[in-house]
């Protein structure tokens, strides 16, 4: 157990390293980095200076590891547009797009579990075509297309919610909703799968003959069996979600991190991307490495290799 | 002609008759499945439009006309029969915009989901017949890879090297082939030890022969599925860079573009967000129906995609 908590930690610094390997390169696509940092206007001896401040004639190893360096200190350099550490930026908005993600996935999970227990439990019922069209709706449905007309009919027409910014809890429905569907309708069907596998077991036949009430048997027996594998599932659309993050906050003008990182490449403020690039990844290893281990303790048949 | 060619004959015969009555049985499950049929009028609508576009079409796409800006749609007051789903700000008729804009759709999804599969295909049948350290250093890339939100790294990439076909193919492209990689890999791990591998290999076939000739086209089902699946992807994440400016470039219609120039006209003419996103999600939603049929036909192992 210890040894495998272990092998997966290391795993998971691999991956940050290879992370900001990439985060690097992005710069260095087009080959001359300098020309992507500086102002349109500057001169080519500016250019020139600017180049040799930075360490840009050094060889790419050399560069990187300054930048690997500084990623370790957290030091991803000044945003051009801002004057301000890049981190900082990021993790100032970092509340925000936890707030909005948590609150999709609650909203996901919390319709989702229940609508696929139903669909199991009453397998061709009119509730499970009702929740299964559904699902599959919300998983064809594009996020941005979604937020718009959500905008377009609660907030532009009915006027129940505001449409953009973040203030008070009105202000979340919308973009939650919006981010959580696509993992709402996904989770809906493993939910529905897993329990039908776990219906078809033996030992749900045995709960049933010792004369339990069916109810019980449901939520007690065939429930907390069906959550696992769905558990795994929680861990992966976190990645979904803070990619999916990133159009829902530019539409709902949400003021996190996936706002900030889009506005950022627009004005080329490239410190800034390569600051939230890095930090939602980081986020996104870390999470998926709790969820494994736990997995390991709610499933101990899983096999530790 | 001797008995025993007579006898290989008929075998050859009762092949193909076998192929055909296959193929009967393939179309006759395809015609209960509604939801499979409905997926194949939605894609061939779509392949139809983007191929016939000029002769569909009722207006030209780009033809600006300040005299018929915003009609609504034809069913509304001060519709127009000639344009019957509106036009926009420019006065460009929407109808001809989303047949046309069918165009990049199809070219750009297909480009990248081929291009990721040929990727994936190779980099899963390497990993998996190799394995060792070529498997190692590849599925540590595909941590990495799916650590990243895909849309922000693509979005930052395409900002760094700019928005054209090319360009975006590429990163829509490599943000894809994990999928295939894992699930050949895993194919393959299991092929590998099988009888008529060991055959081949005593009759001093080579590792390439092994692996094209006859590791290929037994990892072709789950690749065709994977395909369809991420066909519907692909459209969504082609729509989602248009949608932020990072797409094909004005004046070209694109879906995603319309619905963006749309969200500014939210509150006043409704139908320019509307119609794209509903054309979206119709595709998608097709897609999504004839991936799920063809699964459970061609390989109901992959339940969990």
């Amino acid at each position: 157990m210890k040894f495998y908590i272990l092998k997966r930690l290391f795993h998971s610094i691999f991956v940050l390293v290879g992370i900001s390997l990439v985060v690097f390169i992005i710069l260095h696509l087009t080959g001359d980095p300098a020309a992507l940092l500086m102002p349109m206007d500057a001169t080519p001896e500016q250019v020139a200076q600017f180049r040799k401040e930075m360490g840009f004639t050094d060889p790419l190893i050399v560069q990187y590891g300054r930048f690997f360096k500084g990623t370790l200190h957290g030091d991803f350099g000044l945003s051009f547009r801002h004057s301000q550490p890049a981190l900082d930026l990021v993790l100032e908005r970092m509340p925000a797009t936890i707030q909005l993600t948590a609150a999709a996935m609650f909203i996901a999970l919390i319709i989702a579990i229940p609508v696929g227990i139903i669909s199991a439990v009453r397998r061709n019922s009119i509730l499970d075509h009702i929740g299964m069209t559904g699902a599959l709706l919300g998983q064809s449905t594009p996020v941005f297309w979604l937020g718009i007309m959500l905008i377009l009919i609660f907030s532009v027409t009915l006027q129940w919610f505001p449409s953009s910014g973040r203030g008070d809890i009105w202000n979340l429905v919308l973009p939650a909703v919006t981010l959580g569907m696509f993992t709402m309708a996904r989770t809906a069907r493993m939910m529905r799968s897993s329990m039908l596998e776990v219906l078809g077991q033996e030992y749900m036949k045995t709960a049933m003959a010792k004369g339990l009430s069916p109810r019980m048997v449901i939520l007690k027996h065939a429930m907390k069996n069906a959550l696992i594998p769905v558990v795994t599932i929680v861990g992966m659309e976190l990645g979904t979600l803070l990619g999916g993050a990133v159009i829902t906050e530019t539409i709902f003008a949400w003021p996190g991190v996936g706002r900030l990182a889009v506005q950022a490449i627009y004005n080329r403020d490239y410190p800034v991307v390569q600051a939230a690039v890095f930090l939602l990844a980081t986020i996104f290893v870390l999470v998926n490495l709790v969820v494994d281990v736990l997995y390991t303790y709610l499933d101990p048949r899983v096999k530790l290799e | 002609m001797s008995t025993l060619e007579n006898a290989a004959k008929s075998f050859e015969f009762s092949g193909e008759d076998r192929r055909v009555a296959r193929w009967r049985k393939i179309l006759r499950k395809l015609r209960e499945n509604k939801g499979a049929m409905f997926g194949l009028v939605m894609v061939l609508a779509v392949i139809i439009s983007a191929v016939f576009a000029p002769f569909l079409s009722p207006h030209d796409p780009i033809l600006q006309d300040v005299e018929k800006r915003l009609i609504p749609p034809v069913w509304q007051t001060g519709g127009e029969t000639d344009y019957l789903l509106g036009t926009d700000h420019l006065g460009r008729d929407i109808v001809s915009r989303l047949i046309y804009g069918a165009r990049i759709s199809i070219v750009v999804s297909v480009s990248a989901v081929v291009f990721s599969a040929i990727l994936g295909t190779i980099i899963g049948l390497l990993s998996g017949f190799y394995g060792g350290n070529v498997d190692n250093i590849f599925m540590r890339i595909a941590d990495v890879q799916l650590a990243f939100p895909f849309i922000l790294l693509a979005i930052a990439i395409i900002a760094v090297l700019g928005p054209n076909l090319q360009n975006i193919i590429i990163v829509m492209g490599i943000t894809g082939w994990v999928i295939y990689a894992r699930v050949v890999r895993a194919e393959v791990l299991s092929l590998r030890e099988k009888e008529f591998i060991t055959s081949v290999r005593a009759l001093g076939g080579s590792n390439g022969r092994i692996i094209f000739r006859h590791l290929l086209p037994n990892v072709v089902a789950p690749i065709i599925v994977i395909i369809t699946l991420e066909m519907a992807r692909m459209i969504i994440m082609e729509a989602a860079l248009s949608f932020l400016g990072l797409g094909i470039q004005p004046p070209t219609p694109t879906w995603g573009g319309m619905l963006a120039d749309g969200r500014v006209y939210l509150a006043t003419s409704w139908w320019l967000a509307t119609f794209p996103g509903l054309v979206i999600m119709l595709v998608v939603l097709g897609i999504n129906l004839l991936g799920n049929w063809l699964r459970d036909i061609l390989d109901p192992r992959l339940t969990q995609l």
